[in-house]
Order: C-alpha cells, then structure tokens, then sequence
C-alpha cells in the first residue's frame, strides 16, 4: 500500500504537467472573453496538442490513453485554478459515452471529434414537469412521419440548453406499452425548427436551466440510438455516466474554507476554532471529506490495476451535496448577524458561503435527488428489492398521474 | 498509486475470516455472554497458534517481524466475529507499549512471551470519570512501588501482565506490572460487554519497572493510543460491516404488509447510510492502516480521522441493526446486542469520540501551521 504512482504512471503525469505548464491559458488571453468563449479556446489547445479526452481512441479524437493517465491528467489539470471549461460535461460525459455504445461509426467521427475539439456543445433533454425521479413517467412523444419523427411536448432542468448544438433526448414512442417500453433515443440538433428555449430563474437568482419545448420538430430516424422502443437501456447508460460525472464536488465551498472562517471568527472571546462544539462539526465534516478523497484512491487503484472500481464511488454525491450544504449553513452561523449578507464587497470569500447555502439545494437534487441515490445504493450496491410499482405493467396511457 | 492490499493480505484476509467463523460463530460469542468467564480461552489458544498475536513483533523478539497492513485485516475480522478475547488490550496496547517504550532487557523478556499468547497483556490509564490528562492522573511509583487504582482494566482477570500509566513526582511515563504478585489486587467490574472481562485494579506498593527504552511523558501514551486507534478503527469496521449485513439479511427475509421490508424506503434508505458510512470508515482506514505502517508524520491525522469515522458508523450500524429488526432485535436471543454492546466499548476504550474530534482538530490545525 503506497501512494506512489507507477514509474509509468509518474512519467505521464510528468509529461501531463510540463505540457499543462506551457500551455493554460493566461489570463490576458482569456480577457474579453465571455464563458464559453474561454472554455472553447482552452478546449481546442487540448484538443490540437492532444489532450483532450484523452481516454476515447484517436480516431475520435482521443489520445487512447488508460484510464488510470485520464486521471492523472484530470488532477494535474486540477491543480491549476478557475480553468474554463464546465460547458463540455455533458457532451463529453454523458452523450459521448452514450453514442461509443449505441451509435453507428459514422455517427462516431461525425460526432465525437467535435466533442473532444469543443467545437460543439451539447445537452441533455431528458426531465419533463411530470417525469424527474421516475424519468420513464416522460410525455414527450415522437410520431413517426415517413424517415423522420415528428416530436412535440416539454423538457425541463436543461443546463445549457442556450447555447448547446446538440441534445439527447428520450421520448415516448408508444404510450399504449407499459412506461419502460414505449420510449426512443434520439439526438437533435438544437437549431431545429420548433425548438424554443425558456430559462428558468432559480431560487438562487440565477439562470443555469432551461425549459425547452418542442412544437413539430423533426428528426430523422438516423439520428436515434438503439431500437424503437429501446430508449430507457440507452439513458441508463448516459445515467450511469451522469452520476458518476456530477459527483460531489464543486461549487469552490468545502472543508478548508470552514476551516479557515472558523480561525478568522470568535465565539466569544476566542477564536471559534477553539470551541468544543465548533471543532466537533469541523471534524465530521473533515473526516467525510477524507472518506470521500481515499474512496478516490481506492477506485484510483482499481483504475491503475486494469479493473473495473467497485461500487464505492456512488457515495460521492450523496455524502457531498448534504455536506456543503451543512457547511455554509454552519459557516454562516459563525459570522453571527452578519451571516445573511451576501455583499461580495462585504462578505467572507466574496460571498462564496452564501452562494454555496443558496447553491447546494440545487446539487442534492440534479443528476438523481439524495432519496434516488440512496435507492440507487440500496438496490444496486445492497442488492435489496425494488420498492412494489403501482404503475408496474399498466400501459403508459393508463397510469394515474394526479392531473385530475 | 497502490492504495489497495496485496494478494497475500487478501488470501490472510480469506483464511482468518474462515477461521473465525469456524471457531468464533455467534453461538460461541453468546456462550462466553452467558458464562461467567469472560474470556474464550480455548479460542484463545487457537488464535495464538495461528500466530496473530506475533504479527508485527520482529523476529528477533520471537515474532513474524509481517507489518501493520497483516494486523489491520486480522483486526477487521476480529471485530466482525465480535470475538471475546483480550486480542486488543495484549496485541495492540501491551504489545505496542512493549515495543515502543520497552528497554532491550524488558523486550527481551516479554515480547516472545505475548507472540506466542502464553503471556497476555493489557494496559491501563483511566482512573475515574472523565477524560484522563497528565494533570489528573494518580497512580503513583515510588522507588520502584506502584499505587493508586485503575478502572476500567480491560481484560485485567485473563492478563499476565499490565503496562500502567502513572506518575514518578510529576513525571507521567509508562509502568510494567506483574498483575500476579502480593501488591494487586483484581475485582471484576461490570461493563456494558459481558463478552469482555473488565476489572478494577488497587496497587499498594506493588512492584513496577518503569518502561525506559525511549521517551517518558504523556506524549508517550498520545502516541501509543494513535497507534492503537487505527486497529481499533479496523475492529470497528469490521463490526459496523457485519452488522450491515445482519440487518440487510432479516429485511430480506422479513414480510410486513405482504412484502419483504427491506423494499420499503424507510429501510432502504436507513441501510443505505450504513453502506455509506461505512464506505466512508473503510477508507479512511486505509489511510490511517497506511500511515501506521509507513510510520508517517501523519499518524494522528490519519488515526483520529479513521477512529472518529469508524465509531460514527458502528454506532449507527449497531443502533439501526436492532431498529431494522423491530421487537425481535431487543430480545436476549437475537444477536443484534453484541453488535450494540462492543459498539459502544470500542468507542469509548481508548477514548471517546468527542476526544477523538478534538485530537483531530488540532491535528489538522497543526499541520496547516506547519
């Protein structure tokens, strides 16, 4: 047991580092530069050295790297803060891992190479208003109209739905089969007809999400992934991708910033650090952050063995997103009566604490709320036995939804 | 990165749960709940004949000189098996102390001894209610001659021998007893885990030769208790494992309402935290099983991190064990309260989770400074 790399392993970190070190942008290159802009200008340098994606094969614009190098390049990217790029998680993560298993070849260097260059952007239109946690409750239908779908109803929690060029989406196909049964996967391309885009303003003020809605889009029946009917296989694989892509992270708020307030502060005379009840929170808090960076290493492990992790790694966001949470909560108790204000000129960290209080509820509920995780534990780590499904076998057209 | 352990440790790992559930099955923990010894010595024997209690003792000493990551998974099973022996108190105290603290002369006297098992050892520091210090500590030698009283003294009826905290003028420094001599005096006091033996142990004037193979103050016994957290942590793990699995085993099998009640969300969920928290307490094991072995600087970092969580999650895997279960779960003839009662022993037997928090916190805050 060592936490040493390889001297392979200790090689390519270094020619990981050394390339990273000659080429992040520097911040007069990126000035001017709106978000996306910044991200796509970081992406293509990668992509052109190659070092973007570096685990997807070369023909789609990969390095063909293992996936042990993906994490060592991903923690020496790391070390270099505020690095645009967030904009590609969604096609990188979850999309182009979707279309490796279930696309054609030539959707593949069609595609994917796109991805890796950052040229184009995707989402993914999976939640509707009637269809979150029980995804497959979708009402989004596609009616078949010679070598197209016609595709018509709402998508909802879309993150960057805005200035994406390419979206999943799943819809129903057949409404008269038990809900599992009746839904497709298909890729659009965002600029088509009768697609409108609506954000939504969140509880935080701002504006990630979107609402899309569909009036008459038409996709060509290429354009689907897996067979007609297939589509709920087809978004486990983008889900399995997901979760393992939203993790815990984040959001810049974590343990050495409650650290370090908790130095800054007094509770009474003394600093808070010194306070019995104080320092009983901070360790919790450290010793589930330390779980989470070891579980890492565990899987880090497996990786660099050549095996497949274990399940250990699905705590990561259920253990994470209720801890900031926690964390800014308690960061903004130890400031006292100034804790609720969120002045970036006034407040600790810019205000970093109260935008994680007001973020984090967000988190506990994107890519499967905490009650989906822990069901997603129970049932697939555990092995215990689905909860009984009122709507189990019924046709999709049948099943109550409690519209009235 | 190696984060992970050997073939051979997983193949020791095998063999000694094996073993355990051969020879330490449940039926066995309750027989020794139910008797009045409180000490299996006939597993006792066996286990010394596998050779766990020689694990990290070097060679030279009558040892097997393997390292820490061997112990740490024979730590695990231990506490999986809920085993009632003194494997703690003589291998990871009295050992550890021995082999820390001990002179030439005082290893060469007792450590091969305590690797074969013929000699069983245990340690003692608390005196009272309350947390010990260097402040409050009383047990007191003079020219050779210990006094005061020590309670709790785990596994004090089945040892040999004791290695005492106590007090030369102010001087706190570690103490090696022969508890079968004229001066000791031995009473069983009753613990929460009748599976394990405890006593309050009187000296008057009984002979003691101090530990002075290496430094003698408190900072002596904070690091002996660092070491001896990480295996406690491993033995926490392994209870909080077996208790997951206990439980998940009668929701599977438990109907109410027509179904199983493991499918009931209430249940799912509450067994879910478990695997969590556990997942959580295993890794930071590693860590801590990793900085024990290497002899890192981050000992206590690592120790107090993997002790903190892992009594967090036996706790609540034990609790949650006897709730799953409902009315049965508290009946004297479910297993759920061994579970419970060695929950609660390990956590607070070489300090509590409140202390531990703390030891942590100023860990961190110290390394931060560094």
């Amino acid at each position: 047991m060592d936490f040493n790399d390889s001297p392979a392993e200790a090689a390519f970190r270094d020619e990981a580092r050394t390339w990273l070190e000659a080429n992040v942008p520097t911040s007069e290159e990126l000035e001017g530069l709106d978000y996306i802009e910044q991200a796509k200008l970081w992406q293509k340098r990668k992509y052109d050295a190659g070092w973007a994606c570096i685990r997807w094969p070369k023909e789609y614009g990969g390095r063909g790297a293992s996936a042990i190098e993906q994490v060592i390049f991903n923690q020496e990217e790391n070390k270099f803060d505020d690095l645009p790029g967030g904009v590609f998680l969604i096609g990188q993560g979850m999309a182009a891992p979707t279309l490796m298993t279930w696309g054609k070849e030539e959707h593949m260097l069609r595609y994917l190479p796109k991805l890796a260059s950052g040229e184009e952007i995707w989402c993914q239109l999976f939640s509707e208003p009637a269809g979150g946690s029980d995804l497959a409750a979708l009402r989004t239908k596609a009616e078949k109209d010679g070598d197209e779908w016609v595709i018509n109803g709402q998508k909802i929690w879309t993150s960057g739905a805005h200035y994406s060029d390419y979206g999943i989406l799943v819809v129903r196909t057949d409404p008269n089969v038990p809900k599992h049964k009746g839904l497709s996967y298909f890729f659009l391309d965002m600029k088509s007809p009768g697609v409108e885009i609506k954000p939504i303003k969140q509880l935080s003020g701002d504006a990630n999400f979107n609402e899309v809605y569909f009036t008459d889009v038409r996709i060509p029946d290429s354009q689907r992934l897996g067979e007609v009917g297939q589509g709920w296989q087809v978004a486990i694989t983008t889900l399995m991708n997901e979760r393992a892509s939203v993790g815990g992270g984040g959001g810049g708020f974590g343990f050495d910033e409650i650290l370090a307030l908790a130095r800054q502060v007094n509770v009474g005379d003394a600093p808070a650090i010194e306070d019995s009840a104080v320092r009983a929170k901070l360790a919790d808090w450290y010793c589930k952050r330390s779980g989470l960076k070891y579980t890492g290493y565990r899987s880090m492990t497996a990786l660099s063995r050549g095996e497949i992790p274990g399940p250990e790694n699905s705590i990561g966001k259920l253990v994470g997103a209720p801890m900031m949470q926690d964390m800014a909560s308690f960061g903004m108790d130890l400031l006292e009566m100034t804790g609720a204000i969120w002045d970036e000129a006034f407040a600790p960290l810019t205000g970093m604490i109260q935008a994680a209080y007001m973020g984090s509820p967000g988190m506990r509920i994107a890519g499967g709320t905490d009650e989906i995780m822990a069901n997603i534990i129970a049932e697939r780590v555990l092995g215990l036995p689905q909860e009984p499904r009122a709507d189990k076998g019924m046709p999709f057209s049948d099943v109550p939804t409690g519209a009235g | 990165m190696n984060f992970e352990f050997s073939e051979e440790q997983n193949l020791l790992r095998e063999q000694t749960r094996g073993f355990l559930a051969e020879h330490c099955p449940m039926s066995r923990v309750r027989s020794i709940l139910e008797a009045d010894d409180k000490h299996d010595t006939e597993l006792w024997g066996k286990i010394a004949e596998m050779g766990w209690t020689a694990t990290v003792i070097p060679e030279e000493y009558g040892g097997l000189g393997l390292s820490y990551l061997e112990l740490v998974v024979i730590a695990e099973e231990l506490g999986r098996a809920v085993a009632p022996v003194p494997f703690s108190s003589s291998v990871y105290l009295a050992t550890e102390a021995l082999l820390a603290a001990g002179n030439e002369q005082q290893k060469e006297s007792w450590l091969d001894k305590l690797a074969t098992g013929e000699v069983i050892g245990t340690f003692a520091l608390s005196e009272a209610h309350g947390q010990p210090t260097a402040d409050n500590l009383t047990a007191t030698v003079d020219d050779g001659k210990l006094s005061g009283t020590k309670i709790p003294v785990a596994d004090a009826q089945a040892a040999d021998i004791a290695v005492i905290a106590a007090k030369s003028g102010t001087d706190v420094g570690l103490y090696l007893v022969e508890l079968d001599q004229a001066g000791v005096t031995r009473e069983d006091v009753r613990t929460l885990d009748f599976t394990r033996g405890h006593a309050r142990v009187s000296f008057d004037a009984a002979n003691a030769e101090a530990l002075d193979g290496g430094a003698s103050d408190w900072g002596v016994i904070e690091r002996l208790l660092d070491r001896a957290a990480v295996l406690y942590a491993w033995e926490q793990v392994g209870g909080a494992e077996a208790a997951l699995e206990q439980a998940k085993e009668y929701a599977m099998g438990r109907y109410a309402f027509g179904r199983p009640i493991a499918s009931y969300q209430a249940i799912k969920h509450k067994l879910a935290q478990m695997y969590v928290n556990n997942t959580l307490a295993r890794s930071n094991c590693y860590w801590g099983a990793a900085a024990l072995n290497s002899g890192s600087g981050e000992l206590t970092q690592a120790a107090a991190t993997c002790r903190v969580s892992a009594t967090q999650a036996y706790y609540y895997a034990a609790k949650e064990n006897i709730q799953t279960h409902g009315g049965m779960g508290y009946t004297w003839e479910f297993d759920c309260q061994f579970f419970y009662r060695r929950a609660k022993l390990l956590s607070v037997n070489i300090g509590s989770e409140r202390h531990w928090q703390d030891r942590l916190i100023t860990a961190v805050v110290n390394s931060k400074a560094a």
